[in-house]
């Protein structure tokens, strides 16, 4: 079997450079007048060959598999993850994308919900979405344990067989996700920010940020299933509820085997430094070195409280212990989504930058005018922050009326 | 005990800039380094060894240039470094990498704990942990910020999570991906930079491992990408300057709703 390759056609190619602006990998150059590929950082991602329309110069060659019925595999399928036995609000962002994704293709939206005494939450997500949710109860899956929760949606999967599945770009749901698609051999595509059906295939058009968003991919899965996809939080628009909605719960059986855990979990500490888990705030208030000392912190924490938001850091207020890690935000900390991103003494690295510069409105406050956070901002203030932000957390708290 | 890391090779992405005239990466002197999260993975490696005794291997499949990452891993401490290198990988995305990556270590066998960084600053997907884990039929710890104890049977280790960490134990062999609080990389010394230089890189092809050639690169992997583009930059908006009060009113005035909206 020859192995797939990539070739320039030499008759075809006028060494135009389209290809070269193209690449996102930087694996094209021209040798007189002729685009030569560097196979050592060529990816095969065909970014070249959609450049080189005009001229076709470029080809794939690919082994294509033998094409298998797709056919039987319908429905698309939500995660619904939980915790405590309460449903994640995640799981109702993925209901309502679902929800969307199920109408165009005329096919049913169905939610897994694993845990013990857990099935009257099914009825929350036929309320905001879905036309079927397949419970498994059981005192093994009370919370998550990446083993069994793996094998019983493999289970589920090989039952059901379902034509796309979506979770949560959670822990949860990227630890379990990867454990589930490689048994089931599915596509799995990771953090989407954008999904959509191809009106001529019916494939699920997955676009997904990479290198820290500085490029964009849209991935498909043509030839498995299910079509996997975890979504990356506050992307997607909640699913509203609708009381009136029926669906149906189906129960479901699985064997001791599938329930079994090497690895267990002998506790859970929740963390105490804030209530809100900056992943899920709507509202975010990150402090980074312009704070210049730990103690300062409670400015952010103070407008942050009054804003009803989520405490961020940049990495250098983490690196200098003035913050736990789970609050760093940027490149090696989470990546957020808030509806508001107030960055407060945060010169804005590309590290950074990388972790909220999805946010919707990000509002920046730096005494430096060049800083490169400002050319981010929706708003920016450029001046002392130690002024700014006790103005911002007064003039707000009259502003709401609290 | 034998540890073994798991390494990417990606591009150094402080110098990712995109050319405003082009919209796209400007690529001249990007420089090529171990993924951030894999020099934890590297460093804990290297700790437990130092703790417990025994070797560690760092794996890395790529391009034939990631036998530099392999160095790097050995001027901070690392014993061996395998390059799993071939064209037939080329395209490889997450399911294909986890496979090629599980039959290296099939082949290399005898190993205790399986170290990856949580992700992958390139393509941050966080799949190829349990996905190797998966491959392997091995229990997984991912996020990892603290191990606790490691004895002759098993391991116990604290998951990060978004609200907490868990406290987790698991028989040996198995998984574990971890994330930047775990520990603070040390710095090549002379001695390791020596070692770098010196050392003997092992390199595997496809035909090495007893891979099915069906589930390697580009045809092999259930995904394609479709189109690759770089997103519309996002463009600056008002700045305010002058006395803090005004600047702060004017402000609040314009987030007010989007606060409201945001509480709701």
């Amino acid at each position: 079997m020859e192995d797939t390759s990539i070739v320039v056609l030499k008759e075809k190619c006028v060494g135009c450079t389209l290809c070269i602006k193209a690449c996102p990998f930087g694996a094209i150059v021209i040798v007189e007048k002729l685009a030569v590929i560097d196979l050592g950082k060529c990816n095969l991602c065909g970014a070249c060959v959609d450049a080189c329309k005009k001229f076709k110069a470029i080809i794939i060659r690919k082994n294509e598999a033998p094409k298998v019925d797709l056919s039987v595999y319908k429905d698309v399928w939500i995660f619904a993850e939980q915790k405590g036995g309460n449903i994640q609000s995640i799981t109702y962002e993925l209901l309502g994308e679902g929800r969307k994704l199920a109408d165009q293709l005329g096919m049913k939206l169905s939610a897994v919900l694993l845990g013990h005494q857990i099935g009257e939450k099914s009825a929350e997500l036929i309320q905001r979405g879905a036309d079927r949710v397949y419970v498994v109860d059981r005192p093994e899956l009370a919370y998550f344990q990446d083993e069994p929760c793996a094998a019983v949606l493999v289970d589920l999967i090989r039952r059901h067989k379902p034509a796309i599945m979506l979770c949560g770009a959670t822990t949860i749901g990227r630890s379990l996700v990867s454990r589930v698609a490689v048994p089931v051999k599915a596509g799995l595509t990771a953090d989407c920010t954008g999904l959509a059906i191809d009106p001529h295939t019916g494939n699920l058009l997955q676009t997904r940020p990479a290198f820290g968003g500085n490029i964009m991919a849209t991935i498909i899965t043509p030839n498995h299933r299910p079509q996997m996809a975890t979504v990356r939080h506050k992307v997607m628009k909640e699913a509203l509820v609708d009381p009136k909605r029926t669906g149906e719960t189906l129960i479901q059986e699985v064997a001791a085997a599938v329930l079994q855990s090497r690895a267990r979990r002998l506790k859970f500490v929740p963390e105490t430094e804030t209530t809100t888990n900056i992943a899920e705030a709507n509202i975010i208030v990150s402090g980074g070195r312009g704070l210049q000392a730990p103690e300062n912190f409670s400015l952010v924490r103070d407008l942050a409280e009054v804003l009803g938001a989520g405490v961020g850091s940049s990495r250098a207020s983490v690196d200098a212990g003035w913050i736990p890690y789970s609050h760093q935000v940027g490149q090696t900390g989470k990546t957020v989504c808030p509806k508001i991103y107030i960055a407060c003494g945060i010169s804005g690295q590309i590290q950074h930058l990388a972790g909220m510069s999805s946010s919707d409105i990000i509002v920046a406050i730096n005494k430096d005018p060049d800083a490169p956070i400002f050319k981010m901002a929706t708003y920016g203030l450029v001046g002392d922050l130690f002024k700014i932000l006790p103005l911002l957390t007064r003039d707000f708290k009259k502003a709401l009326k609290k | 005990m034998n540890f073994v890391v798991c390494i990417k090779q990606v591009p150094d992405t402080v110098n990712v800039k995109i050319d405003p005239k082009t919209n796209t990466l400007i690529r001249e002197g990007v420089v090529s380094i171990i993924n951030p999260f894999d020099m934890y993975a590297i460093e804990e490696a290297v700790r437990l060894k130092e703790k417990l005794g025994g070797k560690v291997t760092a794996i890395s499949m790529g391009p034939p240039q990631a036998e530099n990452a392999l160095r790097d891993a050995i001027a901070v401490g690392v014993d061996q470094g395998i390059l799993v290198s071939d064209r037939a990988f080329a395209g490889s995305d997450t399911w294909t990498t986890s496979y090629t990556l599980s039959m290296a270590l099939k082949k290399i066998g005898d190993y205790t704990i399986i170290l990856c960084g949580k992700q992958a600053s390139d393509g941050d997907t966080a799949q190829v942990g349990p996905g190797i884990a998966a491959h392997l039929d091995l229990p997984q710890i991912t996020y990892v910020r603290k191990i606790e104890t490691v004895d002759a049977k098993h391991i116990v280790a604290e998951r990060l999570m978004e609200d907490g960490f868990e406290v987790i134990e698991s028989p040996l062999p198995c998984v574990l991906t971890v994330v930047k609080e775990i520990n603070e990389p040390r710095l090549p010394s002379l001695k390791g930079k020596l070692a770098a230089k010196k050392a003997q890189i092992v390199h595997w092809k496809a035909a090495d491992l007893a891979c099915d050639s069906a589930k390697l690169g580009l045809d092999g992997s259930p995904t394609k990408v479709m189109k690759i583009f770089t997103p519309t930059p996002r463009q600056g908006g008002i700045i305010f300057k002058g006395e803090p009060d005004q600047m702060v009113a004017r402000v609040v005035e314009k987030l007010k709703d989007a606060v409201i909206a945001a509480a709701s």
